[in-house]
C-alpha cells in the first residue's frame, strides 16, 4: 500500500498537469486506508461507481430511471431507530421481522467517539444474488426503477433468497405467505405518487438521503458524484453491485 | 388379450399381496413402524407448514434458512444418485461383479429420491406454488430450478430402467439406466452448486462442494447397497448365494476407496480454511473444538470414516456382517455430516465484519420435534417402500452370477 502511495506521489511529481486518473489512483488509495477503520468496503465515488457499472456506463448511463438509491450518512445516526418504527408501521412488518435496522457498534477503546450506528436494508443490488437464486422469479429486479422486487403470489418459501442474500434483508412473512423485504417503499409511498421513503423521511438527522441516482439534480446523484468525502458500500467483496452508500458528512 | 394382461396383473399383486402378509412377525413389525413413523411424519410436516406455520414448527430461522430439513434432503438425494451410479457399474457398464446389485439398487435409488422430495415438499412454506411456478415462471439461473428438473428427470428414467429390468429388456434399461445416471450426475452435483454458488456464504461457496457431492454420492451409493442387501437377505431368510456374496465383497472394496477419496477432500477443506480468514477460521473453530465438534470428530471422522474404514479392511470383503455394520455407521454419520455441512455454513453471522453488537455471537441452530418427526417420516417412507419393494418386486434368493464368474468364496452369513 505504502509503495503504490508512493509511485502514485511520484506520478503527481512527473507532471505539473494532474491528469482525473492519477487524481483517482490517489483517492483510492487513502479511502482505502479509511476503509480499515470504518469496518466495510471504502472506495471513492468514482471508483465505487465503476464496480457498480460496466465500464463507460458510469458517467453515461445507469440502468434504470429512477435509478432508486440511498446514501447514508452514518455518523449522523443517533440510533433513536424511528427509521426502523416508521418502517414497521408504514409496510405491516410483523414484529418477527424487520426490513431495515440500526447497528450498533461500540469501540470501548477508541479515541473521543466510543461508537457508532451503522443503518441497513435490503441493499437493492444490481446483481443481487438472491434473484439469481429463486427458481421461480417470485423475486426480481424492476426493470424500470432497479428495486428488487417480490411477487407474494409465486413464493414457494424455499428461502433459498435469505440464504444468498449477503446483506440479511429477507424474512419470511408468514401472513403474506412469502418472502419479505425493503421494497424502497414502492408498495406503500411509490408507487401513490410519494417521492420519499419512510425511514427517510421521519429520520431526524437527516441520515438517509434517497433519490435518483441517475438524475444530476438529485441530491443522492450529488452525494455520490463528489470527491471529497469518501463514500463504500457493504460486502463489495460478492460483487452484488449495491445502491446503498455509506458516507460521513 | 387384456383380459389376459389383467389378469395376470391381479394375480401378481395377489401373490406380492400374501408375500408382505406371509413375511413374518419381524418383518411386519418393522413394515408397520416405518408405515406408523412415515404417517407421524408427513401428519407432523403438514401440520407445521399449513396450520401451526413453520416459524413456530421448525427451527429454521432467519438466520439460519436452510437446516435439518434441507439437510435431509441433501443426505436423500446424494444417496439416491449414489445409488444409481453404483448400479449403471454393473448394469450399464457391464462390470459383472457389481450385476447382481444393479435391480436393488435401481429400486433403492427411486425411493431415497423419492424420501428426499417428501421431506423438501414438507419444508417448503408453498409446496403447491413449485408445482406450478417451475413451468410457467422458470428462473434458469437459478440452481434450485435445475434442480428440480433434473431429479425429476433422473426418477422418470430410473422408473423406466427399473420397468424394462423387470420386463427383462436389458437393451431399454441400460439406456434408461444411461439417461438416469447422466441426470443422477448432473442433479448432484448441481445440488452442490446449490450452496456453493452463494457467494456471501464463504464456508459453501467454490467449486468443492458440487465434486465433493459426487463422491461422496458414490460413497453412500455403496454403503447402503451393502446394507440393504443384508437387510433383504435377512428379510428373505436366507443366506447370500456366491453371486452376491462376491458382489458384496466387489462393492465393499469400491466403498474403501470412495472413504478414502472423501477423507481427502475433507481433510483439505479443513487444512485450506485454516488460511481462508477469519470467517472459515470461526467456523473450523465450531467444528474442532465448537458447538460441533462432537458431531464432526465422533460422528463424521470418527463412526463416519475411520471405524468404517478400519471395519471394511478388517473384513477382507468376506465378513458381510461386519461389512454391515461399517456400512450402517456411515449412513447413519453421514446424515449428520449433511446436517453439519449445511449449518455450519451459517453460523457466521452476516455482519460478524462489521464488530456490530447484533451480529457479534456465532447463530445456532437447535432442531425442533415437529423436524425431526418430518425427518423421521422421509425414513419411514424410505423403510416401507424397501420392505415392500423387496416383496413385490425382488426375489433376494435367486440373485444370478453371469456365467462365467469367479466365486471368490466367503464366509456369507450375514
Amino acid at each position: 500500500m505504502i509503495k503504490k502511495l508512493l509511485e502514485a506521489e511520484n506520478l503527481f511529481k512527473k507532471s505539473e498537469k494532474i491528469s482525473e486518473m492519477d487524481r483517482r489512483e490517489f483517492l483510492k488509495i487513502g479511502l482505502a486506508v479509511t476503509g480499515v477503520f470504518a469496518g466495510g468496503s471504502i472506495v471513492s465515488a468514482v471508483s465505487a461507481a465503476e464496480k457498480m457499472f460496466p465500464p463507460g456506463t458510469y458517467v453515461e448511463k445507469y440502468p434504470y430511471k429512477p435509478h432508486y438509491s440511498m446514501v447514508i450518512r452514518v455518523d449522523q445516526c443517533i440510533g433513536c431507530r424511528r427509521c426502523m418504527n416508521a418502517c414497521v408501521s408504514t409496510n405491516s412488518v410483523p414484529d418477527y421481522g424487520w426490513r431495515t435496522r440500526v447497528l450498533e457498534k461500540e469501540v470501548s477503546d477508541a479515541i473521543g467517539q466510543k461508537g457508532e450506528f451503522i443503518p441497513i436494508l435490503c441493499n437493492q443490488c444490481n446483481n443481487p444474488p438472491c434473484v439469481r437464486a429463486c427458481p421461480v422469479t417470485a423475486t426480481y429486479k424492476d426493470k424500470q426503477n432497479g428495486i428488487v422486487m417480490m411477487n407474494n403470489k409465486k413464493c414457494i418459501g424455499c428461502k433459498i433468497c435469505i440464504a444468498a442474500c449477503p446483506y440479511d434483508a429477507r424474512y419470511y412473512n408468514e401472513e403474506k405467505g412469502a418472502i419479505d423485504k425493503c421494497d424502497f417503499c414502492f408498495e406503500s409511498k411509490l408507487s401513490h405518487g410519494e417521492k420519499n421513503v419512510a425511514c427517510s423521511v421521519i429520520c431526524p438527522t437527516d441520515v438517509r438521503v434517497f433519490g435518483d441516482l441517475s438524475n444530476p439534480q438529485d441530491r443522492v446523484y450529488k452525494l455520490i458524484h463528489q470527491l471529497q468525502k469518501p463514500v463504500w458500500v457493504l460486502k463489495k467483496e460478492t460483487d452484488a453491485k449495491p445502491n446503498i452508500f455509506y458516507m460521513k458528512g | 388379450m387384456g383380459c389376459a394382461e389383467n389378469s395376470s396383473l391381479t394375480n401378481h399383486i395377489k401373490d406380492a399381496y400374501s408375500r408382505v402378509l406371509s413375511g413374518g412377525p419381524v418383518y411386519l413389525f418393522l413394515a408397520c413402524l416405518f408405515f406408523v413413523l412415515f404417517i407421524i411424519g408427513v401428519i407432523s410436516g403438514i401440520y407445521s407448514i399449513f396450520i401451526a406455520g413453520s416459524r413456530h414448527s421448525y427451527g429454521a430461522s432467519r438466520e439460519i434458512p436452510l437446516a435439518m430439513l434441507i439437510a435431509t434432503y441433501t443426505f436423500f438425494v446424494i444417496t439416491s444418485t449414489g445409488l444409481c451410479l453404483v448400479s449403471s457399474i454393473g448394469h450399464i457398464f457391464g462390470v459383472r461383479d457389481f450385476m447382481p446389485i444393479a435391480k436393488r439398487a435401481v429400486l433403492l435409488s427411486a425411493i431415497t429420491i423419492l424420501s428426499g422430495f417428501l421431506v423438501i415438499g414438507l419444508e417448503l412454506e408453498n409446496p403447491f406454488r413449485l408445482a406450478i411456478y417451475m413451468f410457467v415462471s422458470p428462473n434458469f439461473s437459478s440452481n434450485i430450478w435445475w434442480m428440480g428438473v433434473l431429479y425429476a428427470f433422473e426418477l422418470i428414467f430410473l422408473a423406466i430402467e427399473f420397468i424394462f429390468i423387470m420386463i427383462d429388456n436389458h437393451k431399454v434399461s441400460a439406456a434408461a439406466g444411461l439417461f438416469a445416471l447422466f441426470f443422477g450426475i448432473a442433479a448432484i452435483s448441481n445440488l452442490g452448486g446449490v450452496f456453493a454458488m452463494l457467494q456471501g456464504r464463504e464456508y459453501w461457496y467454490g467449486p468443492y462442494l458440487p465434486i465433493f457431492f459426487i463422491a461422496s454420492a458414490l460413497m453412500m451409493g455403496c454403503a447402503s447397497i451393502i446394507f440393504f442387501t443384508v437387510i433383504a437377505y435377512r428379510i428373505e431368510e436366507k443366506s447370500l448365494d456366491d453371486a452376491m456374496a462376491s458382489s458384496l465383497a466387489a462393492v465393499g472394496k469400491l466403498t474403501m476407496i470412495m472413504l478414502a477419496v472423501v477423507m481427502f477432500f475433507t481433510i483439505w477443506k479443513m487444512v485450506t480454511m485454516t488460511v481462508g480468514g477469519t470467517e472459515t477460521i470461526l467456523v473450523i473453530d465450531a467444528l474442532v473444538k465448537g458447538p460441533f465438534a462432537f458431531n464432526f470428530w465422533i460422528l463424521e471422522v470418527g463412526l463416519g470414516m475411520i471405524v468404517p474404514f478400519a471395519l471394511l479392511m478388517g473384513s477382507g470383503g468376506r465378513r458381510i456382517g461386519i461389512m454391515f455394520i461399517a456400512a450402517a455407521l456411515m449412513i447413519f454419520s453421514f446424515f449428520f455430516a449433511r446436517l453439519d455441512m449445511v449449518v455450519v455454513g451459517e453460523i457466521v453471522p452476516l455482519y460478524w465484519d462489521l464488530g456490530v453488537k447484533e451480529y457479534s455471537v456465532l447463530n445456532t441452530y437447535t432442531p425442533r420435534w415437529r423436524e425431526i418427526l418430518v425427518v423421521l417420516g422421509g425414513i419411514g417412507f424410505c423403510g416401507i417402500a424397501f420392505m415392500f419393494g423387496e416383496k413385490i418386486f425382488m426375489d433376494s434368493g435367486n440373485a444370478r452370477r453371469p456365467e462365467g464368474a469367479e466365486s471368490e468364496g466367503a464366509d456369507n452369513e450375514p
